[in-house]
């Protein structure tokens, strides 16, 4: 259960895309280029993630996106058992967790912690990001999974 | 100028529902069953379903108010409000939404209702036959994050850290449940209790939600009839009368992939200050509660910011003999609610809640003036609402 290669969920799960209008282009487009892009407010620096169309805090159209280093820590996690999904039928357990970075406003993101499903970690722990890339299907894309530093 | 408050203007006159059945069970349509239920508490309520002139709902019920007029035969539709959000964090904001409706003069009477069949229309547990996501759930699905479970074990996770809350707490809330649906002949797990031992061994659905901790699947409908309170009392029922009602969420609650910042909550910090406000009581007067469970997890943290305990308390005040009625230090979900009774996304709570005051539920509460329902926790926009017998008045 610990060999996950290529990679850490079985294939068959819902592909991301962009919405119709392209407001969340940018975050996934820089992923497939091994770059992790969240929005920043370009008048009054603050961050924002997910994707949206102004900045909740001054109200600014349009909010830049700002390359950040893919680091952070876990803020809080699961471990998931039940196969919601056909594609995960007979696979689980696996582990989701949602990462804070702090260099980035503290936003939040999901991922999931690559090793050991059954491994014991710390809410504060250190992760680094990990891009997986799908490059296979006819819409290719990545993900960004975490991986514990020490 | 009269105070803006619903306290005291607006009775549920009449509760109905279907048979409950477990999901993809009804032999009956969707549509077919939300009518059932809506004459029944016609019914119950000694009023012909042609007065019936607004429809409330919530969670984008299918079953849309021109529809049920044109099939009921009403004389005339004046209101037909549908809360947005999902889950069941309208159940009690569809109430308000009539009771508003009824108070401003936009209509007089008014039926709030849920129907779901899930073997029509698919289940909530399930993501398949989803080829390409945007949006929220893009954010989410790939990581296997698909469900209600994994969308809210997360939250609990944060808050049993932060507070020291045990898995204990949450298996209460799921003892207590299943306790009351065993004298409640209407609830889908009648007649198969659950014990510490069995919910300790049974599997993980996502830590730290049991099998036990998450809400069933079902199909059936619910439905009330709400009048003006001075209409209330030419009917068959002692009136049972909206106290108080609130809606909503806190700054930034809806704010995605979990981004908002009182993330580990059910989001009521906003809500319950307003309900306790209208009503004019506070959580010590509240006899009985009805907490919405997607997750045993969302009660402990609704519960608490509805002022029941601090969130450090929460282990000692969580225990099943607290829980269970008559002799439980707070009586909650005497129905079997979501857990046991019937998952009527809540409705089937705020049914129990109005049975609680008239003094006729198989669990009754010894005090009942004052019943709380609670919408809906770590979904946005949530509800709650107070009813009252007319002592509380
Ligand atoms: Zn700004």
């Amino acid at each position: 259960m610990s060999q996950r290669a290529p990679f850490y969920l079985p294939s068959g799960l819902p592909t991301p895309l962009p919405e119709p209008d392209g407001l969340s282009a940018p975050y996934w487009g820089g992923l497939r280029e091994n770059r992790l892009l969240v929005q920043r407010c370009a008048e009054c620096r603050t961050w924002q993630f997910g994707a949206e169309w102004i900045c909740h805090h001054c109200h600014a159209l349009d909010p830049d996106w700002v390359e950040v280093e893919p680091r952070g820590r876990i803020f809080s996690w699961e471990r998931v058992w039940h196969p919601s999904h056909t594609a995960l039928t007979g696979y689980g357990p696996y582990l989701a967790v949602l990462v804070e970075l702090p260099q980035a406003g503290a936003v939040r993101m999901i991922g999931n912690l690559l090793g050991d499903p059954m491994q014991e970690f710390a809410f504060g722990e250190e992760v680094v990001g990990q891009f997986e890339h799908h490059a296979d299907g006819t819409i290719p894309f990545t993900l960004l999974h975490w991986k514990r530093i020490s | 100028m009269t105070a803006r408050t619903l306290r005291g203007r607006i009775a549920i006159v009449g509760i109905g529902e279907t048979e409950y059945f477990r999901h993809g069970g009804s032999p009956d349509a969707e549509f077919k069953l939300a009518l059932k239920a809506i004459l029944a508490a016609c019914a119950d309520a000694g009023i012909d379903p042609r007065e019936i002139d607004g429809f409330s709902s919530y969670s984008d019920d299918r079953n849309e108010a021109s529809r049920l007029a044109a099939a009921l035969g009403t004389h005339r539709l004046r209101s037909a409000t549908m809360q947005w959000g999902g889950g069941g964090g309208g159940c009690c904001a569809a109430v308000a939404n009539a009771a508003a409706a009824i108070a401003a003069g936009l209509a007089d009477c008014v039926v709030v209702f849920r129907a779901l069949a899930q073997g029509q229309y698919g289940r909530f547990g399930q993501a398949d036959g989803i080829a390409t996501i945007s949006g929220e759930k893009a954010y989410l699905m790939p990581y296997g994050v698909l469900a209600p479970p994994q969308r809210f074990a997360m939250r609990m996770r944060r808050y049993m850290h932060d507070h020291g809350i045990t898995q204990d707490a949450l298996r209460a809330i799921a003892l207590a449940s299943y306790h009351h649906a065993q004298a409640n002949p209407r609830a889908v797990m009648f007649g198969k209790p659950l014990d510490a031992a069995k919910y300790d061994a049974s599997r993980w659905i996502v830590e730290p939600f049991h099998l036990y901790d998450c809400c069933m699947e079902n199909d059936g409908a619910a439905a009330l009839v709400l009048v003006a309170a001075d209409r209330a009392h030419e009917l068959r029922h002692a009136p049972v009368y909206l106290l108080g009602a609130a809606t909503g969420s806190g700054h930034r609650a809806g704010a995605i992939p979990h981004n908002a910042p009182d993330y580990a909550s059910a989001g009521f910090a906003t809500v319950a200050p307003e309900l306790y406000r209208m009503a004019k009581v506070g959580p010590s007067d509240v006899g009985v509660v009805q907490a919405y469970e997607n997750f045993t997890g969302g009660v402990v943290m609704a519960l608490a910011e509805h002022g029941f305990f601090a969130p450090e308390q929460a282990n000692e005040f969580l225990t099943r003999d607290n829980l269970i009625a008559p002799s439980g230090r707070l009586p909650l979900n005497t129905s079997g609610g979501n857990l046991a009774e019937c998952y009527m996304h809540g409705f089937e709570l705020v049914l129990e809640a109005v049975r609680q005051v008239r003094g006729v539920s198989v669990n009754q509460a010894p005090r009942n003036d004052v019943a709380l329902v609670i919408g809906g926790p770590m979904v946005t926009p949530a509800s709650s609402l107070l009813l009252g017998s007319e002592a509380t008045l």
